[in-house]
């Protein structure tokens, strides 16, 4: 407030740094001084990044700014400049083709966010203009604006609620685009605006536009008179549609970019996959490969030419630019020269190939009907294709325990009051065993208090009432309630929608309705709630102190007909039970404890009388806290602390959640190499370890030594005492002892938290984590999620996480781990909008990393080696003919074959194989996890096997140069007796690679398809054809015409047929005998065979 | 590292299409199709390379290999091929003295005459080769200081030839043609043979020296400017290259199918070599229509016209004469190699057999040690 003033004082310029004015529907607002129409953005929405004019520029710039093209560029540019072996063509062609492709594909992209634009911003809406309805695009609304939607319509841009269809200057909107919640909102119009709107003039003074979606702090002041605080409830979002309302008149305070939704709509970070991580580690090797080749070219040629008659000779002088240029700088472009000559080394086809098998590959993945759930009638999503191949990596998984392993439809299992337990089974009240040493208190005193407990529970929510709108859904209810009960008599409330943002406050609404106390729904700020003997009480609804997840309670504020005022609150137990006195909690938290451990959502539930002044207070404060531009979360938060304290504990309920189908499978799977978090998974003789808050209160000493011995202790019994603790591959199978961990969330925050050691804790923390099968981390914030990730993450071997979670609440989770897996559950979008990948269940996890994971890696990783593999054993024969030509750089191929070799001649196998190849099926894949930890570690793209490629290519490299080098050693090689020259040579060395390299991947392929077979044969066919066709015409646009009938005339010569088939067959033998000799790799790749044939 | 931001690609993701969407749109109410290639199920052959199925294959090729070599290396061996280094480095040899004496402008040529025996004779045609060694058809400057358009007959090439020719492109302000480097460098060695006939008279033998070039060099890639009707107009105004003696187009003013740019030897030479050591065709000596032989054994004379230039870059020129089968020259090492393959792989057969016995059928060949 202070502040506002204090901005009011000094003047416009500094206020508009943190809010803005705006005046409603234009009209200066005659008390206050000269009026400068304020300047905002339009409501155009630009997602689009290119317009026609600027994509050329623009994107080149973006395409360039990579370092990659950047460096081809840079080639191709010391081509143009300098005098090199190669035209400029061989790399120009190649990197042409990539930034077309990719301008094309970003252009397309760009060309559809233009089309979604446009119907945005071009959606007619009505505005009110001068008391005037009018019809106006959607982008030329103006902040200010008056604007009216209608029912089932989107916000084309923020308003504040003005005028509402419905008496109760309500409306109700669903925001199930923003933020995938389905539930209709209530939203409350200005209050006092009763005046028409034409007239209205008010000026609305707000913040700065950002991002939070829930959070608003505005004032509305009506011109003369009084001052209003507005806060979200007011503000209705682009984007959120409007529902049960007919019309509604709002006023435009953000528009265009600066919309809340606009704001929230960033790029996520980039998430890296390791296998690029390994291809730039080899593209490192290469490099250094490409530097020291060019260096010994270079420095060869200079001893070379030291030389008498060597540098000059009498048949092949210098020109005379040649001649008087400097040493050095000749010796530069010398090595530029190589640098040029042997760059293919460095494909740049390698980066295009990779992004198609991976955007081609996706498609896989969304394609795949096993994802399709028929309940929500969706399959899996793909939002990144980046990480297919990482799905075959992951070691850890983290879940979230709601919704994502269970099923999230809760139900209502049972209630404790006062220390007695009251089960739903059978619909009766049962003292249980357990309770009966509380000693029974009277009867009449329980049943107050389970009255008490009934009508917190039906009062303590934010759950709506469904009205009749959805007929059809009822018909579906009530045949469902009737065969539910029997023949009973349907309770007709029963049959009532209700509508929550989270399921167990509908499952707790529903339990007290079972127990006679029904939520009738909300007329007016008044809760309507019929209680046993039918009679309909109402409660008036004073103050909601929301849910969230750092307070992890809630609470209302009533006034009862008779003007009683109480605060009902429910909430964890762990943030209940400091808040009530601690003889109640004795007598509770045993039955809390229990029902925690045998897997409920526990909630406890404590009340409050409050007197007139407490409450004159508490409203105060909430109001003034509401009112507060700066600081609102933290006065509510301290205002809420301050309300809800001294309440007496009346019971905790338990609600179950039901385990989505098959996730004891799916989670079993993962065991054999990964440790799930967060999970039930504790198997009979599964040792536990606890660390928890109770255990640590044992002694009374301090939190911090006590969870300084109790670390230390199970770090003792579970790293230490297995004795082989290395040999953990080996431990899965054996029987050995294993561990479950339980932590809860505030012991984490000791271990994180805990300052000089607590590096140290962690460590422990994480070295006992890794030896227990399973670890189950209860009771978390959000971010204390992240950080478990985080930790293993950053641990030793940074191994791959995968987190996967339905709730907005596990988006930190799913955003920090390296895969991050959306349910496409009930809790709403927003998991599955920060996802990589979104499934509709659980158990689709096990196709996704068990199948489609480990093919990708597979193919990826095959693809990654085999792309520096043939380009190694492309360039060294160009290299090592640099020994034979006076280290001249005179290629070894013609431009046409160095510019079509990546692109056309070998390309398209390995791309057909990188999407198609199943070197198991996925049957067997799925059926056998253990295949799984094959690929584990990266294992394909690891140094050694990389060593393995590169030395294949070497060989062959060699092969095919010494090879025709001895055939060369007389080069009338045809029977006429004419004789070959040096293209010939060349020609000859490249027909043998291109066979070589096409027929290493024959061998290489699993699984072969009619796509397979097409692309390999189809490639050497087109080879063929290309050499004739090139070498069969005299082309006007060429300098030389160097390949003029040279492949006719090789093809004449029978030596060079028998050296061709030599060749090949010799560079592939070493990889037939270790096909034959290696171990089969994967053992039942053939009984299943017949599945796919 | 040049690609380590190569898929920092924020900009191009496929990320849910547009703000103004809001999601809404992305999502896809449809059941994927039930196809073979969207369920990734194409029907496919699953080939699976084990011992037994490569087996057979080693011992297939080792049984064709070795045959092909020993035929490969039998007829490389039938192929008679005589040599003889012409080039005077030392003092006994006939062509010392004008190895030594060479001057480029020398108007008297320097003649040379090298005697030699054959041992045997030389059946069937007999093909003449130079060969030289240390020179560098192959470096890029030369390989590439060329002009094939000219070559090809395109008048105007021949008036400005192209800038790759340089420094061979001009001469006294005139184009040369043809121009630049490999050109200017042609061979122009003269080659003669005499058979010494025991009475002591020399017979020439006559050599044909048409037959030398690839057919579509000569018909199709070389081509006189203008057809081949007076070449001397055709080529007025350019300049012959430095360093010969005469025109282009007084190559063989006896025949105008083999002057000019179409001239054979020329076209031989325009070829470049491979590597520094290399022959090329120079002449064919016909097979003669009886039954003696074409070069029947005895002594020998070889007149040498010595006019290219070695000694300043250690050069080295040779004559070769050769026989040639199907194969082309001699050349013993593809049969060799053949020879090798194929005993290696049929070795290899044998000791996969080996192992494939002991082991395999006992344990499907899992345990075979690698």
């Amino acid at each position: 407030m202070l502040r506002r003033r204090l901005n009011r004082l000094f003047g416009r310029d500094e206020r508009r740094v943190d809010s803005r004015t705006i005046y409603v529907g234009h009209r200066p607002c005659p008390a206050t001084d000269t009026f400068i129409p304020p300047k905002f953005c339009d409501n155009r929405i630009v997602s689009s990044k290119y317009t026609v004019w600027n994509f050329l520029p623009k994107n080149l710039f973006e395409q360039f700014r990579r370092i990659a093209n950047f460096y081809f560029l840079i080639i191709f540019l010391v081509q143009v400049i300098v005098d090199t072996p190669t035209s400029p063509v061989t790399s120009g062609l190649p990197l042409f083709f990539v930034i077309t492709v990719t301008a094309i594909k970003q252009g397309y992209e760009d060309w559809l966010r233009h089309k979604a634009d446009n119907e945005v911003n071009k959606y007619l809406v009505t505005v009110l203009e001068d008391g005037r309805r009018a019809r106006k695009e959607s982008e030329k609304i103006k902040v200010g604006d008056v604007v009216e939607v209608v029912e089932d319509e989107t916000f084309p841009c923020d308003l504040i609620l003005l005028q509402s269809s419905r008496e109760d200057e309500t409306c109700f909107v669903t925001t199930a685009s923003l933020d995938g919640e389905s539930n209709h909102k209530t939203h409350y119009t200005v209050p006092d605006t009763e005046k028409g709107l034409e007239s209205l003039s008010a000026t609305v003074e707000c913040e700065q536009p950002q991002p939070d979606l829930y959070k608003f702090v505005t004032f509305f002041s009506l011109c003369v008179v009084s001052l209003r605080s507005l806060g979200p409830e007011n503000l209705l979002l682009k984007g959120a549609t409007l529902k049960n309302t007919q019309k509604i008149y709002g006023v435009a305070v953000y528009s265009g970019m600066e919309t809340k939704m606009a704001l929230n709509y960033q790029g996520k970070s980039q998430k890296r996959s390791v296998v690029e991580k390994s291809i730039n580690a080899f593209l490192l090797v290469y490099l250094c490969i490409l530097v020291s080749k060019a260096l010994v070219c270079t420095t060869l040629k200079y001893v070379w030419q030291s030389q008498p008659g060597q540098e000059e000779p009498w048949y092949n002088q210098k020109t005379q630019k040649e001649k008087d240029a400097n040493l050095y700088l000749n010796m530069f472009t010398d090595f530029l020269s190589f640098m040029v000559l042997f760059n293919f080394i460095i494909p740049v086809s390698m980066y295009v190939t990779v992004e198609m098998q991976k955007f081609l590959g996706s498609f896989f993945i969304s394609w795949d009907k096993d994802f399709f759930d028929p309940e929500i009638q969706e399959g899996a999503l793909v939002n990144t294709s980046d990480l297919n191949e990482e799905l075959g990596q992951v070691e850890y998984v983290f879940t979230d325990k709601t919704g994502t392993l269970t099923q999230n439809s809760m139900e209502f299992i049972e209630c404790c009051i006062d220390g007695f337990q009251y089960k739903n089974r059978d619909s009766s009240t049962e003292l249980d065993g357990f309770c009966v040493t509380d000693g029974p208190v009277s009867m009449l005193q329980q049943k107050e208090e389970e009255e008490l407990f009934l009508r917190a529970l039906c009062l303590c929510h934010t759950v709506q009432v469904k009205e009749s709108t959805g007929q059809e859904d009822w018909v579906g209810d009530q045949v469902d309630g009737v065969l539910g009960l029997d023949g009973e008599m349907v309770h007709p409330a029963e049959l009532r929608g209700f509508i929550a943002s989270s399921p167990d406050e509908v499952a707790l609404v529903k339990g007290a309705m079972k127990y006679g106390f029904t939520f009738l729904g909300m007329e007016s700020k008044n809760m309507r709630v019929m209680n046993r003997d039918k009679d309909v009480e109402t409660y008036e609804l004073l103050h909601v102190l929301n849910f969230d997840p750092v307070r992890r309670r809630m609470s209302v504020i009533v006034r009862s007909k008779c003007g009683d005022i109480m605060l009902f609150c429910k909430g964890a137990d762990s943030s209940i039970f400091p808040r009530v006195r601690q003889e109640e909690v004795d007598r509770i938290s045993m039955h809390v404890e229990r029902n925690a451990t045998v897997g409920y959502r526990t909630l406890c539930v404590a009340y409050k009388l409050l007197s007139s002044e407490e409450y004159a207070q508490a409203d105060a404060g909430l109001r003034e806290a509401r009112l507060a531009l700066d600081d609102r979360e933290e006065k509510l938060m301290a205002v809420y602390n301050q309300v809800e304290t001294g309440m007496s504990l009346i019971g905790a309920t338990a609600v179950e959640d039901r385990l989505q189908e098959e996730a004891a499978e799916t989670m079993e799977m993962e065991t054999a190499k990964s440790t799930c978090y967060a999970c039930r998974l504790f198997q009979r003789g599964t040792e536990l370890l606890e660390l928890t808050v109770r255990t640590l209160e044992d002694g009374g000493r301090r939190r911090e030594e006590r969870l300084h011995e109790v670390l230390l202790d199970y770090h003792k019994r579970a790293v230490q005492d297995p004795p082989p603790v290395k040999t953990r591959v080996t431990s899965w199978t054996s029987a050995k002892q294993d561990y479950g961990f339980i932590i809860d969330g505030a012991t984490l925050s000791l271990v994180f938290n805990s300052s000089p050691d607590s590096s140290h804790y962690k460590s422990l923390f994480l070295q006992i984590c890794q030896n227990c099968t399973t670890v189950l981390c209860c009771r978390m914030a959000p971010l204390q999620k992240a950080q478990i990730v985080n930790m293993v993450k950053n641990s030793k071997g940074s191994p791959i996480t995968l987190s996967i979670g339905d709730g907005a609440n596990d988006v930190s989770m799913i955003l920090e781990a390296h895969i991050g897996i959306g349910i496409k559950g009930k809790e709403g979008r927003q998991a599955v909008r920060n996802s990589d990948y979104a499934i509709p269940k659980l158990k689709h996890l096990k196709k996704l990393l068990l199948g489609h994971g480990h093919l990708y890696y597979v193919r990826i990783a095959h693809l990654v080696q085999y792309f520096f593999y043939k380009n190694l054993c492309f360039i060294l024969p160009q290299f090592l003919y640099q020994f034979f030509c006076g280290s001249s750089q005179q290629p070894l191929y013609d431009a046409a074959y160095l510019t079509m070799y990546n692109i056309c001649f070998t390309s398209m196998p390995i791309l057909a194989y990188s999407l198609l190849e199943q070197h198991i099926c996925m049957e067997v894949l799925m059926s056998n996890a253990t295949l799984y930890r094959d690929v584990a570690k990266n294992a394909m793209l690891r140094w050694s096997p990389f060593l393995y490629w590169t030395l294949l290519g070497v060989y062959q490299g060699l092969l095919f140069f010494f090879g025709v080098r001895f055939l060369f050693s007389n080069p009338a090689l045809q029977d006429n007796g004419q004789v070959f020259g040096n293209w010939s040579y060349g020609t000859i060395v490249f027909t043998v690679l291109v066979f070589t390299v096409t027929l290493k991947l024959a061998m290489d392929t699993r699984h072969w398809t009619w796509i397979n077979h097409f692309v390999i044969w189809g490639s050497l066919a087109f080879y063929m054809f290309f050499s004739f066709f090139w070498g069969g015409i005299i082309w006007p646009f060429l300098r030389q015409q160097r390949l003029y009938f040279v492949f006719a005339n090789m093809l004449r010569s029978v030596s060079a047929w028998l050296v061709i088939i030599l060749l090949i067959l010799l560079s592939l033998l070493p990889e037939i005998l270790l096909l034959v000799l290696r171990k089969p790799r994967w053992p039942h790749s053939r009984q299943v065979r017949y599945t796919h044939i | 590292m040049m690609a380590s931001n190569y898929n920092a690609k924020e900009e191009d993701g496929h990320q849910p299409a547009a703000i103004g969407h809001g999601g809404a749109g992305t999502v896809k109410n449809k059941k994927p199709d039930n196809t073979a290639f969207k369920q990734q199920r194409l029907p496919a052959w699953q080939p699976i390379l084990t011992a037994g199925t490569v087996l057979p294959a080693f011992f297939v090729i080792g049984l064709i290999f070795i045959p092909i070599g020993i035929g490969l290396f039998v007829t490389s061996n039938n192929i008679k091929e005589l040599e003889i280094d012409y080039t005077g480095g030392d003092m006994s040899s006939p062509c010392y003295n004008c190895s030594q004496s060479y001057s480029w402008n020398s108007t008297k040529p320097c003649t040379c005459s090298v005697p030699f025996s054959l041992d045997q004779p030389f059946e069937s045609n007999v093909f003449m080769y130079y060969g030289l060694s240390n020179f560098y058809q192959n470096h890029r400057r030369y390989v590439k200081s060329r002009d094939d358009s000219q070559l090809n007959g395109d008048k105007a090439s021949l008036k400005s030839p192209s800038k790759e020719c340089e420094p061979y492109r001009t001469s006294d302000e005139k184009p040369i043609a043809p121009c630049g480097a490999i050109a200017n460098s042609l061979f122009n060695d003269t080659l003669e043979l005499y058979y010494i006939d025991p009475n002591g008279s020399r017979t020439a033998i006559p050599l044909v020296k048409k037959g030398i070039a690839w057919w579509t060099d000569k018909h199709v890639k070389f081509r006189n400017p203008g057809g081949n009707d007076n070449l001397t107009v055709v080529f007025q105004g350019t300049s012959k290259p430095v360093n010969w003696r005469k025109s282009v187009y007084e190559l063989d003013p006896s025949d105008p199918d083999n002057n000019g740019f179409i001239n054979e030897d020329f076209i031989v030479w325009m070829r470049t070599a491979a590597l520094p050591t290399f022959r090329k065709l120079y002449r064919i000596i016909h097979k003669k229509p009886n039954m003696t032989p074409t070069l029947p054994l005895g002594q020998y004379i070889l007149e040498v016209t010595y006019n290219y230039p070695v000694r300043s870059f250690e050069g080295r020129k040779r004559m070769i004469l050769s026989t040639i089968s199907w194969m082309g020259g001699k050349n013993p090492f593809l049969g060799i190699a053949y020879i090798t393959v194929g005993s290696v792989c049929f070795f290899l057969g044998i000791v996969l057999l080996i192992i494939h016995h002991k082991y395999g059928n006992r344990n499907h060949s899992a345990d075979i040690p690698s």
